[in-house]
């Protein structure tokens, strides 16, 4: 199992905007840089990649919450 | 008006405050969780705590904000800049509630916050506007027409799909030359991405200028209280800005400042408010950008030079008082300049830096004025914006003021976070702002200037 840890202090989105689709919900196969989400630091949005590719076993933050560095975002369970 | 409620935070709440004080009002502040212990939230008669960090739960919950001004038994809402300063349905709301709301009417806020209505209302006004088509282009209008549009517009320009947006959907034709080929590319590009050809000219301004107009009106007296070059910018936002507009001939200043009085009288327009022009200083020519409805953050060196308190003109004004000035009254004196203090690295792309500012000394002296929410052990959230100060000089000539400021910024210290500062401190010392060779995107195309300052 592989952690994604957001880098930065911020609000996370699990989505790229209101409207649309998240950008990876748990069964879903993700490959190394592909995005799983975004964080928002200062109005600036940084997109979270994922290092490995895998299944995506959880997404661990709620849709705008706020994260600190070193939380971990999602679980991936690598190839 | 008895008590003011300011729906804002940072330095701008500080600000507020302090105008608020001095003519006896009272003050109420509202603040998200992470600002209960901020310098405005300390500075306010009354804090009131409307939601958690984010700003949509916080400082954009209309409810929560609106509650909050019942329950203080505040009279008034000044909204700052930024979040709910240009939204007309709060706007709405606040007077619905039988409240008194420092700015214009909402009708005025939501047509210049509508591109198009308020392009139109520009034009009527007699505010320049930037060459083009006026309009689409015909769609049978290729060959010999579209060139005859082309050249009455002038090289370069661009062709934008009228169903584009955001950056997209944008081509430049340089010269005569590839106007054709470019047509042709434009059309199909925009047929693809958008499912509609229909394209427009616009005049494009390759080493523009922004300068803009301070306007003052209480729905039917209107003054401006001169102009600002905010052209120094990084990602399109403004990092310096100054008062007057420097190196502008007296024509186009002229030119400015009286449309944009006529274009306030035309909307009868009440409060400060504030008309943005693209200037082209190799054709000598302006544009109208907008209007912003609002108090500007660099409201602080039209002060300086007018010597006049404009949160105290917004507050007298949305309380009904008539405008005290005409505009022979106003006298511009000196000349001043404006850094926004970012908490930012220039280094890695200008990306934000929060953190815990452990060190902080603001520059003192004649003409040198900070405005700032924070203070030394204050912790820069990563919830809002990066501006942590304006530094703002006067002085009576723009070099003795560019010297001044240069002074201040050697005497700032900020350690904990990266911020601007460093940045800034070139640019002041740099021979394209003495000359005002500059332009706004001078910090990202212009060799060496973010390297120097690592």
């Amino acid at each position: 199992m592989t952690q994604i840890v957001s880098p930065l202090p911020g609000v996370f989105y699990t989505k790229p905007g209101p409207d649309k689709d998240p950008f990876v919900l748990p069964g879903d196969r993700v490959e190394a840089g592909q995005a799983i989400g975004m964080v928002e630091v200062m109005k600036q949005f940084t997109e979270i990649r994922s290092d490995v590719s895998g299944t995506v076993v959880s997404v661990d933050v709620a849709e705008g919450d706020t994260v600190m560095p070193g939380d971990v975002l999602a679980v991936i369970d690598e190839d | 008006m008895r008590k003011l409620l300011i729906a804002n935070r940072g330095e701008i709440a500080v600000r507020i405050i302090r105008t608020a004080r001095a003519m006896g009002i009272a003050t109420v502040v509202v603040c998200s969780e992470a600002d209960r212990d901020s310098l405005a939230a300390r500075s306010a008669d009354e804090a009131v705590v409307v939601g958690p960090p984010p700003a949509p739960a916080s400082y954009l919950n209309q409810q929560a904000i609106l509650d909050a001004a019942r329950v203080t038994g505040a009279d008034a809402v000044h909204p700052g800049y930024g979040f709910l300063s240009e939204n007309a349905d709060f706007a709405k709301r606040v007077i619905g509630s039988g409240l008194t709301w420092v700015g214009p009417d909402p009708d005025a806020i939501r047509l210049m916050g509508d591109k198009a209505a308020a392009l139109q209302a520009a034009r009527g006004a007699g505010v320049p506007v930037l060459a083009g088509s006026d309009g689409p282009l015909p769609s049978d209008a290729d060959g010999d027409d579209a060139l005859a549009v082309a050249r009455g517009i002038g090289f370069p320009l661009v062709i934008k799909a009228a169903a584009g947006g955001g950056g997209r959907g944008i081509r430049l034709a340089r010269e005569e030359a590839e106007f054709a080929g470019t047509l042709g590319l434009a059309r199909s590009e925009a047929k693809s991405s958008f499912g509609d050809d229909t394209v427009y000219l616009e005049r494009f301004v390759d080493r523009a200028r922004h300068v803009e107009v301070q306007i003052l009106g209480d729905g039917s007296r209107f003054v401006h209280l001169g102009d600002r070059d905010c052209t120094m910018q990084r990602r399109s936002q403004k990092i310096i800005e100054e008062a007057p507009a420097p190196l502008l001939p007296d024509a186009v200043r002229d030119r400015i400042r009286d449309s944009s009085v006529a274009l306030a009288r035309a909307c009868g327009y009440s409060g400060v408010g504030t008309v943005e022009f693209l200037y082209d200083p190799a054709r000598e020519e302006v544009a109208f950008i907008e209007m912003n409805t609002r108090l500007q953050v660099e409201h602080p060196v039209t002060e300086m030079i007018t010597g006049l308190d404009l949160v105290a003109e917004q507050l007298r004004i949305a309380d009904g008082e008539p405008l005290g000035w005409t505009q022979d009254d106003i006298m511009l004196t000196g000349h001043a300049f404006e850094c926004r203090i970012n908490a930012e690295d220039p280094a890695r792309g200008f990306f934000p830096s929060p953190g815990q500012i452990t060190k902080l000394t603001w520059p003192e002296g004649p003409g040198i004025r900070v405005d700032t929410g924070f203070e030394q052990g204050s912790v820069v959230t990563p919830f809002y914006d990066s501006m942590i100060a304006k530094l703002v000089v006067h002085a009576p000539a723009r070099d003795e003021a560019i010297e001044l400021m240069a002074t201040a910024l050697s005497q700032l210290t900020v350690e904990g976070i990266a911020t601007t500062a460093g940045l800034q401190q070139t640019l002041f010392g740099s021979p394209e702002l003495a000359r005002v060779e500059h332009y706004t995107t001078f910090i990202e195309t212009a060799p060496g200037i973010l390297e120097v300052t690592t």
